[in-house]
């Protein structure tokens, strides 16, 4: 574990490394590798030498250093950067460069962090394998047949592939902790209103929220110290008042006494056999280590895909509607009026995936469905947001599984998108109910494919999530396991 | 023929545009006649991944309209999102409000002719933001202007309780004069500040029946003129309509006209109302707005009392005109300021005068507001008894107050520094009048002799004593010397 966030981080400031050198290692790893992986859209080798010099600067005179001062991370291409273009992965915005950085882009290089570059993703976040990327196929380190999980899937793969110390995500459905748990790293989805997501941009806005995929739990704690906290141009984002943001990294260390993890029995039916018996194998652990199972119910659980489809759906309805040829982004050159502007821009630049959940959410909203649809989805999110705060009533945490499979092949669920949608049963709920969740290594299958599992608590507890999921961090390997074709 | 065989019948759909430093949703500064594209940022161009943020001042005065219009106010609020495409329109959607708008069912109280009022319903104010401009005169392309996107703009919707062109105009004066005199707009119809669209019929009686015409939504009205005129040419336009194809109402049978200005016409702009889908949903980048009882309890204090209200008050208590009140009540300011004056005791009419004839005139001159003249209603109040104790002249006083609303100043200290004080020694003025009745024996002879000219023979020799005093004469006290003096001479004669 030489080359984590915190190693680089600690090295760099007591001038064992350099910036520079951290940066030409991950960028001699990344020519060697991604053309393989296909990880990035976007590789920023100058801007990342310009940060890293600053870095270097900043160290030989003595200047006081950010938390990430030198450290090559990756974003995920759907957070704005005035330096390289922001797609999303999709040919509407193949060209496009914004005018303004993200907030959490701020933060990083506030931080004094080194971006490496921007990572390949489902279209506009929308998808479940990073096959819904209009520019580019991003294979799974592990298995280069094999999907990396999505949308977040380039900046999983990339940290994976050890191609950065680490990696921002967004998680609408499942977009961090998926493609985390497809490829063997840790990846966490803060509460929503933790993190502003000024400059992310939108797919679902009442459940997108930006997160680190990383190597190891203290690496995400140090990332999400970074970037959490208010911003007052995000009006959804908590103020510190309601919800100080304290350090992540304090306490990491201190295992939790008398923990009691809330599981629900079907949640581990039905799935995968190499999945189930990891899970079962963590929580047996987790039991040594003093915890206590707590069996409960989660009776609307099963409602959450169908209710995500619809929020989700209907929100990006809305959202995606500003992509139509008229003040940027593709313009058909086709178009004769300014109706076909409109139809033919999105039609040519937008794919099957984005455009059939547009037409799901348009359907949703429209006069007459919008009370069967809309307005019964919020009932039912009001409905699972409830079961977790009963959880949290009787456990600390709930665990189960990321997803019901480990990665799977390319083109394996493409042809069905239900089977698609189903497949992020256990990660969904979390984004309704809007509470923080985690996804760390817990095992490998018979395909030597890493498996994810899930820890998920009450909204703003991040410190005790990380806690927990440290816990077992510090008793198992999982973490340190790479790829072999990503072997030094 | 019935002499009035049918009564029209109006609503508006009204849309203020607030004055707030900034717009809506960010911090771009508001704008009129700035060069295209100049006062943006990425959240109000609809940039990939902006968000939204409140502005508190263009809410509250959206409360504060609500509630001069009576209205309920809702104690919870929230945003929504209304869908549709248009490129002035960057996001393809407005953020708006649905089903919870800030006002609802209120009125407005609008003055009649012969000083009465009438109560118009209002149905709905809720806050949106404004979309930008498509210029399409440049030739082969249409380009967009985005310096007003996201301007705070109300929305008001009245009930259909108008009946007369007169009174459409009445509403929408009154509403403007509300809005200014609350400062929450500066209520421009030239410049878009106001627009109303006014949807118009009849409703014929005939045979005992009544027979509603098609509605009419009317646009592109830029004066008062313009709505009243349009209305009226409706009223006539429907009424033959009706005489020629006897149509009525009908689901979905509206039409919008647009007003042509120069043809003082209406003109058919679309023929049947497109069935919009605008698919309303609530904003989810923004939070709900919670007002609490303290918040309410604060915007009641600042409203204080209308100026309707006012301006009957000014009429009752202090014996004003109808005119002279409006005038001092188009403004809060002008109306505050005459308030206090004439607590201080000053004479009503006499403040009025003052204030309206040289105060606004200099306030206008200097683009301030009355109240931000130097003069105080203490002094106004001083100046105002020294001119009713004949110590100034009526243009004497202009002249002080002028000068004190300039550069400040004590009326009495002005008067004596500027030989202002008129003379009230009545020796020195008796002396006067002997010299006018010796030099003026016609005018004088005209008195005595109650002549036909005797009134103005009066007159001619009032001006002469008081030119003679090189214009400091007390009138009062020259005019109770002279008279006494051709009193006597009378009896003589």
């Amino acid at each position: 574990m030489e080359w984590t966030v915190c190693s680089i981080r600690d090295r760099i400031a007591s001038g064992k490394l350099k910036s520079r050198e951290a940066v030409e290692r991950f960028f001699a790893r990344i020519e060697k590798i991604e053309p393989q992986v296909g990880a990035f859209l976007t590789l920023l080798k100058e801007t990342a030498l310009e940060q890293a010099r600053k870095v270097d600067e900043k160290t030989a005179s003595g200047q006081p250093l950010g938390p990430l001062a030198g450290v090559p991370v990756a974003v995920k291409d759907n957070l704005c950067t005035t330096f390289g273009p922001t797609t999303c992965a999709s040919r509407m915005l193949e060209h496009f460069t914004s005018p303004y950085n993200a907030h959490v882009i701020e933060k990083l290089l506030a931080a004094d962090a080194v971006i490496v570059g921007k990572t390949n993703m489902d279209e506009f976040a929308m998808g479940s394998s990073t096959e819904n990327s209009g520019l580019k196929k991003t294979c799974n380190p592990w298995d280069l047949s094999r999907v990396p999980g999505g949308s977040s899937g380039g900046s999983a793969a990339a940290v994976a592939a050890r191609m950065c110390a680490a990696a921002l995500g967004s998680d609408t459905g499942g977009s961090i902790r998926q493609p985390a748990g497809f490829c063997g790293v840790v990846g966490l989805k803060p509460t929503y209103g933790r993190v502003s997501r000024y400059g992310l941009v939108a797919y679902g806005s009442s459940l997108d929220q930006i997160g680190p995929i990383a190597q190891t739990v203290e690496d995400a704690a140090v990332l999400l110290n970074v970037i959490a906290g208010h911003d007052p141009r995000d009006s959804t984002c908590v103020s510190e008042q309601t919800a100080p943001v304290p350090d992540y990294t304090a306490g990491l260390e201190m295992p939790l006494e008398g923990l009691r993890i809330a599981v629900v029995e079907s949640f581990l039916e039905g799935i995968q056999t190499e999945v189930r018996q990891a899970i079962e194998e963590a929580l047996r652990l987790y039991q040594k280590l003093g915890a206590r199972l707590v069996p409960i119910q989660m009776p609307h659980f099963e409602y959450a895909i169908s209710a995500y489809y619809v929020i989700a759906t209907a929100e990006a309805s809305s959202n995606l509607a500003r992509y139509d040829g008229v003040h940027y982004g593709y313009r058909s050159p086709r178009a004769g009026d300014y109706i076909e502007v409109y139809s033919k821009s999105r039609d040519e630049a937008l794919g099957a995936e984005v455009k059939r959940r547009i037409m799901l959410g348009t359907f949703a909203l429209s006069s007459g469905y919008y009370d069967a649809y809309y307005l019964k989805a919020l009932k039912v999110r009001n409905l699972i947001r409830n079961d977790f705060t009963r959880a949290f009533e009787q456990a600390d945490c709930l665990m189960m599984p990321v997803s019901p499979t480990t990665a799977f092949r390319f083109g394996e669920k493409t042809a069905d998108p239900l089977q698609m949608y189903l497949a992020d049963i256990y990660t969904i709920a979390v984004n309704l109910a809007g509470v923080p969740a985690i996804s760390i290594p817990c095992g490998l299958d018979r395909q030597n494919l890493p498996i994810g599992l899930q820890i998920v608590t009450a909204p703003f507890t991040e410190s005790m999530l990380l806690q927990i999921a440290r816990m077992f961090e510090s008793q198992t390997d999982w973490h340190t396991r790479m790829p072999v074709f990503a072997a030094d | 023929m019935a002499e009035k065989e049918y009564t029209i019948v109006v609503g508006l759909e009204i849309h203020v545009h607030l004055a707030t430093r900034t717009k809506m949703f960010c911090g771009c500064e508001l704008s009129y006649g700035q060069p295209p594209n100049t006062r943006v940022c990425p959240v109000c161009i609809g940039m990939p991944g902006v968000l939204p943020v409140m502005n508190r001042t263009a809410f509250e005065h959206a409360v504060l309209t609500a509630m001069a219009l009576h209205c309920q106010i809702a104690s919870f609020t929230k945003w929504d999102r209304k869908s549709y495409y248009y490129p002035d329109l960057p996001k393809n959607y407005q953020i708006s409000q649905y089903d919870l708008p800030i006002g609802k069912d209120g009125y407005i109280e609008i003055p009649e002719e012969g000083g009465g009022t009438k109560k118009i319903r209002i149905r709905r104010v809720h806050l949106e933001e404004d979309a930008g401009k498509n210029i399409h005169d440049l030739g082969g392309y249409t380009a967009v202007d985005l310096n007003r996107a996201g301007s705070p703009l109300l929305e008001i919707v009245t009930e259909p309780d108008m009946n007369s062109p007169a009174e459409v105009r009445a509403m929408a004066e009154e509403l403007r004069r509300i809005v200014r005199f609350l400062g929450v707009s500066e209520g421009d119809m030239q410049k878009g500040h106001m627009r109303f669209e006014p949807n118009v019929n009849l409703h014929i009686h005939r045979n005992g029946q009544i027979f509603k015409t098609p509605i009419t939504e009317v646009k592109n009205l830029n004066s008062f003129r313009a709505l009243e005129k349009s209305i009226a040419y409706e009223a006539h336009r429907q009424y033959e309509e009706f005489l020629e194809t006897g149509q009525t109402l009908q689901m979905g049978n509206k039409k919008t006209f647009g007003w042509d200005d120069v043809q003082e016409v209406t003109v058919l702009q679309r023929e049947k109302e497109e069935a919009h889908d605008y698919r309303y949903f609530p904003e989810p980048d923004l939070v709900p707005v919670r007002l609490t009882a303290e918040q309410m309890k604060e915007l009641e204090n600042r409203l204080g009392e209308l100026p309707l209200q006012m301006q009957k008050r000014f009429e009752n208590q202090y014996g004003l005109s109808a005119y002279d009140a409006g005038v001092l009540t188009a403004e809060r300011a002008t109306a505050e300021f005459f308030d206090r004056t004439v607590r201080l005791g000053a004479e009503p009419k006499r403040v009025c005068n003052l204030l309206t004839q040289v105060g606004l005139r200099i306030a206008n001159e200097l683009s301030v507001r009355v109240d931000q003249l130097h003069i105080t209603p203490e002094s106004l109040a001083k100046l105002a008894k020294m001119t009713d104790e004949g110590l100034v002249s009526a243009t004497g006083a202009n002249q002080i107050f002028e000068q004190i609303a300039r550069e400040g100043g004590d009326p009495e200290a002005i008067a004596k520094e500027r030989n202002l004080i008129q003379s009230s020694d009545s020796g020195q003025i008796e002396a006067l009048v002997d010299a006018v009745i010796a030099e003026q024996p016609q005018a004088v002879q005209d008195v005595v002799q109650e002549s036909k000219k005797a009134k103005k023979a009066l007159g001619f020799l009032m001006g002469q004593v008081i030119q003679k005093s090189g214009g400091q004469a007390n009138p009062k006290i020259v005019s109770q010397i002279l008279q006494a003096k051709l009193e006597a001479l009378k009896r003589k004669f």
